[in-house]
């Protein structure tokens, strides 16, 4: 198939309309308004149907109800969005039901401002809203990446019935790329959903989706049954890129745009006979604690690189498990780290060229 | 002669008294003799004879309780 | 002997939990008969809210979908959208509807999303122990009005079929009450009504009930019927104020 330029936003609803997206229900808001009217344009011509809701609260909602009927749906925003659709990402993961987040990452706290960042980590790996519950969260480094992570996302979404979060940050929104659309991998076994609410026709009882278990032993019952599907993410979704690992002697882990920046600077060091090694989540939930386990006996130490304030760096301490020295190094409010910038620090920690 | 017939499912009454207020002809009463099985004093109706079948008890009944005949 | 009267197969067999005298059982009946009637009940996916009502999904025998406080709306559109030859309704209270949902049931009038709203208005907040609501009247005490409510602090009592009345996209918009066997019955003329507007596709329907809230209000729930007539009525008046076709 031939490759195709594409921005970013706009690859996202192509994906997402290849891999079976039928509703969107979205929000304006930058940097990711491309792919909102994108699948205003597109949809319509696919069978589907696009709905600009009066805000990012009634947008997830319409999701909720979409995913109850049993839709393939999704929904996109950016942090400060996302911060509001908490309570209906909650309330769908409760009634466990499957829809695909796109979230577009921008600085923050509050309204920050609309240059990329990564400071959302915390927010979409840590549930976000209320309650015991994860999302599978995809964090691609490039649109080729991205596209090819969309149809999983739907299908892990309907496999887990659970929703499934693609974190971007705004340089991923916004660049172009040449992208080739592949066939689907069908990672997945998919059944029906005779949850759903279709109207019983007077044949069945009726079907009701909720979250709501005012009984303890039931709630808690609910619970451990979500905690088996997400064990059963940590075993099977985790997704991770190594690189330049041998004779390591300080690894980064990096996820998302960052990293490409952070492969320069490697490729840079390495030239200075500096071994620098890179651990790349592409799920940042579950996180790729075993990727940890690849780290050379070389390895003096670890640095998380994010555009952020350090968030990520939370999850490498916890992974390396006291065997490494954890540092951090991050730009924030929009401001993109340079390959300069690593190589400074790394040097730091290391003790110049060699 | 009595032109209707009421039912009462008194298990399922909550005591509320609205029916005895809508009545035309003022026979719906609360059985204060009795407790039903939530805790209430069940609806009730002692002179059938006189029932029309107009069926306001059951209209304003919150709880389902009335079943309304009519000859 | 001829049946006239008995509990409609539109509910499920559960006993609801309502206190005794709240005229949510009523209405519940009202929409279950209007659905039965229309036959319409195997096609019907309502949309539950926050607030006494919160368990309706055990209690309406068809398809039910939780809600989150105010959102039933929007859930509703999405099923809706998802599935445009159903019938999709939502049933909030005046907290859920009138205070956090404002946008949302705005938006749907203003969409003319083809769905239909019962708005049961018995002006506090039931569920959570009896707190103002934006449709407590004036002077009336709430746990969070502890001298009763004032226009200075907390402004009028909301009108909202009023308000959504002039919204093009709300075809369908009367205020019925059931404190009367009389009023009951033109309720469900209503409802039937705002039921068939959805199913001809004229746009949003919606129809405000006021209610009583005996438990809350501290009276019994034949005062609480009369506390309805005297306070309720003359400030939320009884009427239609929009349906298909005409201009008011």
């Amino acid at each position: 198939m031939a490759k195709v330029l594409m921005k970013g936003n706009e690859a996202i609803g192509a994906a997402a309309i290849k891999a079976g997206c039928k509703y969107f229900f979205g929000y304006p808001i930058t940097p990711q308004n491309e792919l909102p009217e994108y699948m205003s344009r597109e949809l319509p011509k696919n069978d589907g149907v696009f709905l600009q809701a009066e805000s990012e609260v009634s947008a997830i909602n319409m999701v909720y109800g979409a995913a109850g009927a049993g839709a393939r749906v999704m929904t996109s925003s950016s942090s400060p969005g996302i911060a509001l659709k908490q309570e209906g990402i909650t309330y769908i993961a409760g009634a466990e039901l499957p829809c695909v987040i796109v979230n577009i990452v921008r600085g923050g706290p509050g309204l920050g401002g609309i240059q990329p960042a990564q400071s959302d980590y915390n927010q979409v790996t840590r549930g976000g809203g209320n309650g015991d519950y994860k999302l599978l969260v995809f964090a691609p480094a490039n649109l080729q990446e991205m596209v090819d992570l969309m149809q999983d996302a739907f299908d892990a979404a309907d496999y887990y019935r659970n929703p499934v979060m693609m974190v971007g940050d705004g340089m991923i929104g916004q660049m172009m790329e040449p992208i080739e659309f592949k066939s689907p991998s069908k990672r997945y076994e998919l059944k029906d959903k005779p949850w759903a609410t279709t109207g019983t026709k007077g044949q069945r009882k009726p079907n009701i989706i909720n979250s709501l278990a005012l009984d303890p032993a039931e709630l808690e019952k609910h619970n451990e049954r979500l905690q088996v599907k997400y064990n059963e993410m940590k075993e099977k979704e985790v997704r991770y890129e190594v690189y330049n690992m041998e004779n390591a002697e300080i690894v980064l882990v990096a996820y998302g745009t960052t990293s490409r920046i952070v492969k320069n600077a490697i490729n840079e060091l390495k030239e200075q006979n500096i071994n620098v090694g890179l651990i790349r989540p592409i799920t940042l939930w579950p996180f790729p604690e075993k990727a940890f386990d690849e780290i050379p006996t070389t390895c003096k130490s670890l640095m998380s690189v994010e555009m952020s304030m350090g968030q990520m760096v939370d999850d490498v301490k916890i992974a390396s498990n006291g065997r490494w020295p954890v540092h951090f190094y991050g730009r924030s409010g929009g401001m993109v780290p340079t390959p300069e910038g690593v190589i400074e620090k790394v040097k730091e920690l290391v003790g110049g060229a060699k | 002669m009595a032109k209707g017939k009421v039912t009462f499912n008194q298990d399922t009454c909550k005591g509320c008294g609205l029916c005895t207020t809508v009545c035309p002809v003022n026979i719906v009463k609360m059985d204060t003799s009795k407790i039903n099985a939530k805790g209430f004093h069940p609806s009730t109706v002692f002179e059938m004879d006189k029932c029309i079948g107009c069926a306001n008890c059951a209209t304003i009944c919150p709880d389902y309780v009335i079943t309304v005949e009519r000859f | 002997m001829a049946i006239v009267f008995q509990k409609t197969k539109g509910l499920t067999d559960k006993q609801t939990h309502y206190c005794p005298g709240c005229t949510h059982g009523i209405i519940h009946r009202l929409v279950a008969e209007v659905l039965e009637e229309l036959d319409v009940l195997g096609e019907s996916i309502g949309v539950a809210p926050v607030g006494c009502s919160v368990l309706a999904y055990d209690y309406f025998n068809c398809d039910m979908h939780e809600a989150s406080h105010g959102r039933a709306p929007a859930v509703a559109t999405g099923i809706k959208r998802v599935h445009p030859d159903k019938v999709v309704f939502t049933y909030q209270g005046d907290g859920d509807l009138a205070s956090i949902g404002t946008a949302e049931i705005v938006h749907v009038a203003h969409r003319g999303e083809k769905i239909t709203t019962i708005f049961v208005n018995n002006a506090i907040y039931g569920m959570t122990g009896g707190q103002m609501a934006p449709t407590t009247l004036i002077g009336q005490r709430a746990t969070t009005a502890p001298l009763g409510r004032t226009v200075e602090h907390s402004g009028m009592p909301l009108r909202v079929s009023e308000m959504l009345a002039t919204i093009d996209g709300a075809a369908f918009v009367e205020r019925v009450s059931v404190d009367t066997p009389a009023n009951i019955r033109k309720a469900k003329k209503a409802i039937k009504e705002a039921f068939q507007c959805q199913l001809e596709g004229k746009g949003f329907s919606i129809v405000e009930v006021l209610s009583t809230c005996p438990t809350n209000w501290g009276m019994t729930p034949i005062d609480a019927i009369k506390w309805l007539q005297d306070n309720m009525i003359p400030y939320y008046p009884i009427g239609n104020f929009r349906r298909p076709g005409e201009v008011k």
